[in-house]
């Protein structure tokens, strides 16, 4: 039976709520306002919130750089990623979860570990195995590292979801006569789909956000959107306006992504929180 | 929707994906075969973004030879560029580097020696610029913009307080013309300064504060000498100006900060690079355009010392595969013709400032740039290797040009950003300071 709460709790729980959303969605607003002033409306102090909008950040922005050249390579290193990133985890995680061995604990931790170390720390290492293997400034070697970069959150992810299928219905699969393999791909898989969409999309988002190992071994032929923005940055002169109108340009695709994912995304991420 | 329908549209994404992946890197090693692409890391400043524009006219003298740009902030351009060129990767042909980085460089032998045939006319480049890019008289950079400092003024302001600037202004006056401007009630803050922390922010300015002052960051034998009393002095006219007449959270601006207040009409004076001149006298960009006025760089008690310096240069990595062509590339894109290229196309004032004898002799520059001879006057007369008070181990005017500098100049701007903000007095700063830099010099062996 559902509890009953006095109105007053419930609106202030609302307020609450939306008070946090536009704190959270503050600086994304302002970002894009502050791509369709001129230069000098950007940096005008008390800051405006009313004036004429213009759209000469984004044409200046077009005319520079190749939008869509960047737009491609982060579509297919974050897809690609994800793909390969997934191949490689659901075995793993599926070894995980319904055949766990003394070391799985262990062994889940300290994958988990490598995502504490500040990745700046194997810059040069990373920077030279990728020189030797001919793969800097190209879509496969960004594309390994960011898979590898996000293989433990996948893993972990997808390990939490198998978790909460009941073993009792993987063994009436294999009871008749499913091997290891339809087990996982027949049974499991469906079953696990809403927790694989949000952790495939999960990835996509972090691969399409990544900076730093995208600013570090690109240059240009591979350069993702990251490198678009960061290009429009300047030590010297007024670039507010520009490098909004770029951020906003970069992250239109993922956010107009997610707001048609958000359902299943919301989904996968309370995926058996509530029974 | 049939399953064979899927299926297809499903092989078609894969082959999709592979395709995109696979084609792009053919595209990049065929196109490379054929003819000569030349890499280009620079930095997203108005000059290299004129000269990104101009590329087309390069590659119509240059049959054969194309050009890439990689633009990127100038932080991240740094440890992008030195990490490259550190692991010899060769990933850029042509890297804009600063007159700090060309010695040290050059010395480990990471940087091409440049050879421009006469026609260039190195001797046309202004000298302290080109003493900035040569190692033991070899050439190992050529310069494409370069900046010193000045004093910019608001004309009407200072005109509404009754007061006049010196054709020579020291830091006492300085601070007096602040105190007479400073008008909180309506925004009005006499003196901007860099407050950010950073070797190239706060820090670039302090240095040539410190010097005037009489101080410096090492002493003979590589003792640091930060807690002495010419840094006291310096750092509390900094901090305590700040504070009276300075904006709300001078500790986070920096260059572009300042820039923004001033060009939006809130300060009534700003001591930072010749290079803002172009920006705030242009109306496009600045409220007050008609209102500024300029000045030499103030003097402190010490009077002399060396000169704030800093020039963009174009340079080869040791490790590109394409000396020949790179070397084209950056004596076309730094040669009077270039300059002439750009008057041509985007007008004088456009062109890039402070590194040829010849643009400043030329009267339509002198027309369009109202500052012209007063910044060719500055940087002809920077004098980066200048004496000291005390005789000291380094040279560099607004650095110190050890490769340790950046650690150790990013350190103490975020002590004296610290005293700047009032978490601490300029006293402990200064000592803190010292005992840090003490250390990071005695850890990598200053002085052997």
């Amino acid at each position: 039976m559902a509890i009953k709460r006095p109105k007053s709790h419930t609106f202030a729980i609302g307020l609450l709520g939306w008070a946090i959303a536009c704190w959270v969605f503050f600086p994304i607003a302002w970002m894009a306002l502050t791509s369709f002033k001129t230069e000098v409306d950007a940096i005008a102090t008390p800051p405006q919130f009313i004036f004429r909008p213009s759209l000469a950040s984004y044409h200046e922005v077009f005319a520079r750089a190749n939008y869509w050249h960047f737009t491609l390579n982060t579509v297919a290193i974050s897809l690609g990623a994800t793909i390969v990133a997934l191949a490689l985890s659901v075995p793993a995680a599926y070894a995980m979860a319904f055949i766990p061995s003394q070391r799985t604990r262990g062994t889940l931790l300290w994958m988990l570990s490598t995502r504490m170390l500040p990745p700046v720390g194997v810059l040069v290492p990373i920077y030279l195995l990728a020189r030797n293997t001919h793969l800097l400034d190209t879509l496969t070697g960004l594309g390994i590292v960011d898979m590898l970069t996000n293989l433990p959150i996948i893993v972990w992810m997808l390990f939490t979801f198998f978790r909460e299928v009941p073993a009792p219905i993987l063994e009436a699969g294999r009871m008749d006569g499913a091997s290891r393999w339809q087990e996982m791909t027949l049974v499991l898989l469906p079953l696990a789909l809403p927790g694989i969409a949000s952790t495939a999309l999960l990835s996509i988002i972090l691969c399409w956000n990544e900076s730093f190992w995208s600013l570090n071994l690109t240059s240009s032929q591979a350069a993702p959107l990251a490198a678009f923005i960061a290009s429009f940055s300047s030590p010297e002169g007024l670039f507010f306006g520009k490098l909004s109108a770029a951020s906003t340009l970069a992250v239109a695709p993922i956010l107009v992504f997610g707001w048609f994912s958000q359902k299943q995304l919301v989904r996968g991420l309370t995926f058996g929180a509530v029974k | 929707m049939p399953a064979f329908v899927s299926d297809a549209n499903k092989s078609r994404f894969r082959l999709f994906t592979l395709a995109t992946l696979a084609a792009s890197t053919a595209l990049g090693s065929a196109a490379a075969r054929a003819d000569t692409t030349l890499t280009v890391a620079t930095v997203n400043n108005g000059d290299m973004i004129i000269m990104q524009q101009l590329t087309p006219e390069f590659e119509k003298t240059h049959p054969g030879i194309h050009i890439r740009w990689v633009t990127l902030e100038e932080n991240v351009l740094r440890q992008r560029v030195t990490t490259d060129i550190a692991t010899s990767a060769g990933q850029f042909d042509v890297m804009t580097i600063g007159n700090y980085e060309v010695p040290i460089w050059a010395k480990q032998k990471w940087l091409t020696q440049i050879t421009p045939d006469a026609a260039y006319d190195v001797s046309d480049i202004l000298p302290p610029v080109r003493e900035g890019i040569s190692v033991d008289q070899k050439i190992y950079a050529l310069p494409f913009y370069a900046e010193s400092v000045m004093t910019y003024y608001r004309t009407d302001l200072f005109k509404k307080a009754g007061i006049t600037m010196a054709s020579q202004p020291t830091y006492d006056e300085i601070r007096q013309y602040a105190d007479k401007i400073t008008d909180k009630s309506n925004q009005i803050y006499g003196l901007c300064l860099r407050g950010k922390p950073g070797w190239g922010e706060n820090m670039a300015y302090l240095t040539s504060l410190v010097n005037t002052f009489g101080g410096q960051w090492f002493g003979q034998g590589w003792k640091a000498t930060v807690d002495t009393a010419p840094w006291k002095a310096a750092v509390n006219w900094y901090v305590s100006g700040l504070k009276e007449d300075g904006p709300p959270g001078a500790t986070s601006n920096g260059f572009n900060e300042n820039l923004a207040l001033f060009a939006s009409g809130h300060c009534g004076m700003w001591i930072d690079s010749t290079v803002a001149g172009g920006l705030l006298f242009d109306p496009k960009q600045s409220k007050v355009a008609s209102e500024v006025g300029f000045a030499p760089s103030p003097k402190g008690p010490y009077g002399k010392g060396p000169t704030w310096l800093w020039s963009w240069n174009l340079a080869i990595p040791a490790s590109s595969k394409h000396q020949a062509e790179a070397q084209a590339f950056v004596t076309w894109a730094t040669s009077k013709e270039y300059v002439q290229l750009v008057a041509q196309q985007k007008g004088w004032v456009a062109v890039p400032a402070g590194t040829r004898a010849s643009t400043y002799a030329n009267p339509a520059y002198q027309k369009a740039a109202p500052f012209a001879s007063f910044v060719m006057n500055a940087i002809n007369t920077a004098d980066p290797n200048g004496q000291t008070a005390n005789p000291r181990p380094y040279t560099g005017a607004q650095f110190v040009g050890i490769p340790q500098f950046q650690a150790i100049g990013t350190q103490v701007g975020q002590i004296v950003a610290a005293a700047l903000s009032g978490q601490t007095t300029v006293d402990q700063a200064l000592k803190s300071a010292q005992s840090s830099v003490t250390r990071t010099a005695r850890q990598t062996h200053l002085g052997g």
